[in-house]
């Protein structure tokens, strides 16, 4: 019988829990990876298309004055000078080649923030390719400027408008689309999610950035990184930069939740802190849900973390020790986002800003020669309409003085200069 | 009641040349005392089979109908729990199956099924759980005692029809067509080949649901399949008005009944009563 390759779970996570009607569309995408992995021709349309279109490698930046204030070298691996600004792309590329060898002509996508919509409408522009994007109405409020781009490139954003509005909900209206269309259309899933192959299949496009980040580190810092870190929603851009160091075992591994207005209120995107395994989306995993198995609303003021489950590898990275997981608030979040634009000069997606908040609190965790890599996962241009309306990120703009913002990370002073 | 009692139902069916109306009820909407007038009336009126469903947050293989009824029940308080207590209720002399996602099942416990066994349910169904996803879980659902009815799409290709049925019991649900629960203007034209393809791989009765609402459609599967699902049609005329579904139902017994008479390529009515047999719980 048809049971699944042991290469589908990551020790008791991941799977393949769907309506009957899409197993053989799994089973047809499972062989086609498979067989385009294998192929050179299709790793050189992606590697062709991953340097002339979307600009990579991506570089690394030194970070002086977060290194300051962390104690330790940070360096960035800059996933927000993408094209579309954000890691999205990397995986929206191999997806649409592959869907392009498969024979499908129609793309179906959810999307949080709108970076994923993005890259996915960008690259079906660019092979034209019909595309639809689910998009929760909240996150259409949160994220218009990102509506606007996928519209302007020729995709149709349907919105969302059950349970919470968010990603959760879209990513289940784009799997009801799926199961209607499933002969004619390939779902391009956003993160490292869902029923197998699609959680290996993500991480293989997104490790990229991990190959990349640790032939970069070793040359720019002559060892590797004694820790890396980045933001984890359904966990791609983590998987993604992990998967360069996860055989490394001296490599600190930490995984940074959203954890929304705090650990111990109901209202926070925390999967694995906080979550217990079960099934969402096709895949078991850390899950938000209640004693009865009813998910539970997830919040971040971040839409691309808020998500209530994560991708089952991180579940398995979580359990096995290999990684660390932590959380860090709304409100750190915040102040973290005008702590970079302001120490470095780079505006970070608000799902960065959480991964940037954590390294920017743990001065005195490591000695000065141990270098701390960190994802910034995407660019955040889209988050200044919501972040302005907040009231916050702009204080003391005329006074040039580098200030830390809402709560949380330390003062960025003159003392953090080099 | 247990998986025995849905395969003797079939048995009994397939001998009276009658084809089965299965009405499924999302447990706790409109509230939990109509579900069990609901539950009642349409075992009156002619139900041979009754899917409780188990309201879920996220019921990603439903449309609209029934994805509004699920988040009402959980408004109201609907659990597990809850929805076993309602077959106690409602008393009727009908097999009961639950229709569930795996999670709230997951959630409820490592004797959830035995509790259902011993509420009164026949058998049980997992939308999202298809054969070989989870070997241990699912020879955890095939040896409850319940009856493990599982599901063929119309994309499934014929050799793996086969070994869904070999991995089910009770009956087989043929859905009829790509895409989420809710009533549909007209029946799919493939809708005869997939049967046929079905019925050359297995014995067990074929129970076709997806998209049937009206007495002509019910007429139509019943001339091919051993009996129908009707979901979303009868929830939502639910939400209207109990005795509106009720009435519902009636009209497609009546559909189903001019239906009747010899199946054309159905097995014989022995295989159902053993394939339950096969179930039967440890003692």
């Amino acid at each position: 019988m048809s049971t699944l390759a042991t290469h589908d779970r990551f020790g008791i996570f991941g799977g393949r829990y769907v309506p009957e009607t899409l197993i053989p569309a799994l089973e047809a995408l499972d062989q086609a990876l498979t067989q385009a992995l294998a192929d050179p021709a299709f790793r050189s349309e992606i590697d062709d298309l991953l340097g002339t279109y979307v600009g990579r490698p991506s570089p690394l930046s030194t970070a002086p004055r977060l290194s300051a204030l962390a104690g330790a070298p940070v360096y960035l691996k800059r996933e927000d000078l993408n094209h579309t600004g954000a890691h999205k792309i990397n995986n929206t590329v191999g997806q649409a080649v592959l869907a392009r060898r498969m024979g499908k002509r129609r793309i179906i996508a959810e999307t949080g923030a709108g970076q994923h919509g993005v890259a996915t409408a960008t690259i079906c522009a660019r092979f034209g390719l019909q595309c639809v994007v689910y998009m929760g109405t909240e996150d259409m409020r949160r994220q218009e400027l990102n509506v606007y781009r996928m519209r302007l490139m020729g995709a149709t954003v349907t919105p969302v408008d059950s349970g919470t509005r968010t990603l959760k909900d879209a990513t289940t209206e784009a799997i009801r689309d799926w199961v209607t269309n499933v002969n004619d259309s390939h779902y391009i899933i956003g993160s490292v999610v869902g029923p197998a192959p699609y959680p290996r299949m993500v991480r293989e496009f997104q490790s990229v950035i991990g190959r990349e980040a640790r032939r970069q580190i070793l040359e720019r810092a002559g060892r590797l990184p004694h820790t890396v870190v980045a933001c984890v929603g359904g966990g791609s851009n983590a998987i993604g930069i992990f998967s360069g160091f996860v055989d490394d075992r001296a490599v600190e591994l930490i995984g940074v939740e959203a954890g929304g207005e705090g650990l111990d209120t109901d209202r926070h995107a925390a999967s694995l802190t906080r979550g217990t395994p079960g099934v969402l989306h096709g895949s078991l995993s850390y899950l938000l849900q209640d004693a009865a198995g009813q998910v539970h609303p997830a919040h971040s003021i971040s839409a691309g973390l808020d998500y209530p489950g994560v991708g089952p590898e991180h579940a398995y990275l979580k359990d096995s020790g290999r990684a660390t997981y932590v959380a860090v608030s709304d409100a750190e979040a915040l102040a973290a986002f005008e702590l970079l634009s302001r120490s470095e000069g780079i505006i970070p997606a608000l799902e960065t800003a959480h991964a940037v908040a954590w390294v920017a609190a743990q001065a005195g965790r490591w000695q000065a020669d141990q270098p701390v890599l960190l994802c910034v996962s995407g660019r955040g241009d889209k988050d200044v309409g919501q972040v302005s309306a907040l009231g916050l990120g702009a204080g003391e703009a005329a006074g040039g003085v580098g200030r830390a913002g809402a709560a949380g990370a330390a003062p960025v002073g003159e003392t953090s200069r080099r | 009641m247990s998986a025995g009692a849905l395969a003797s139902r079939f048995t009994a069916l397939r001998q009276a040349r009658r084809r089965a109306l299965v009405c499924y009820v999302t447990a706790g909407f409109p509230d939990a005392a109509a579900t069990v007038t609901l539950v009642q009336g349409l075992a009156a009126a002619g139900a041979d089979v009754i899917e409780l469903g188990i309201p879920f947050s996220d019921p990603l293989a439903d449309g609209p109908v029934i994805q509004g009824s699920s988040q009402r029940a959980l408004d109201n308080g609907m659990t597990y729990e809850g929805a076993l207590a309602l077959i106690g209720r409602a008393r009727v002399d009908v097999p009961i199956i639950l229709f569930t996602y795996l999670n709230p099942l997951l959630a409820a416990g490592p004797d959830a099924l035995r509790r259902a066994v011993d509420a009164g349910a026949a058998g049980v169904l997992v939308t999202d759980l298809p054969v070989g996803a989870d070997p241990p879980r699912e020879e955890w659902l095939g040896s409850s005692g319940l009856a493990f009815v599982r599901l063929v799409a119309p994309t499934t290709p014929p050799a793996r029809m086969a070994e869904i049925a070999r991995h089910g019991s009770g009956f087989v649900y043929l859905i009829s067509r790509l895409g989420v629960t809710g009533e549909r203007a007209d029946l799919p034209p493939e809708l005869p080949l997939t049967v046929q393809r079905l019925r050359s791989a297995t014995d067990l009765p074929v129970c076709v649901g997806f998209g049937i609402a009206r007495r002509d459609q019910a007429t139509a599967v019943g001339r091919l399949a051993d009996g129908i699902v009707v979901g979303s049609a009868l929830v939502a005329a639910a939400g209207r008005s109990i005795d509106g579904a009720i009435d519902l139902a009636r009209e497609l017994r009546r559909g189903l009944d001019a239906a009747g008479g010899e199946l054309p390529g159905a097995g014989a009515p022995t295989r159902a009563a053993g394939e339950a047999s096969r179930a039967t719980p440890p003692a």
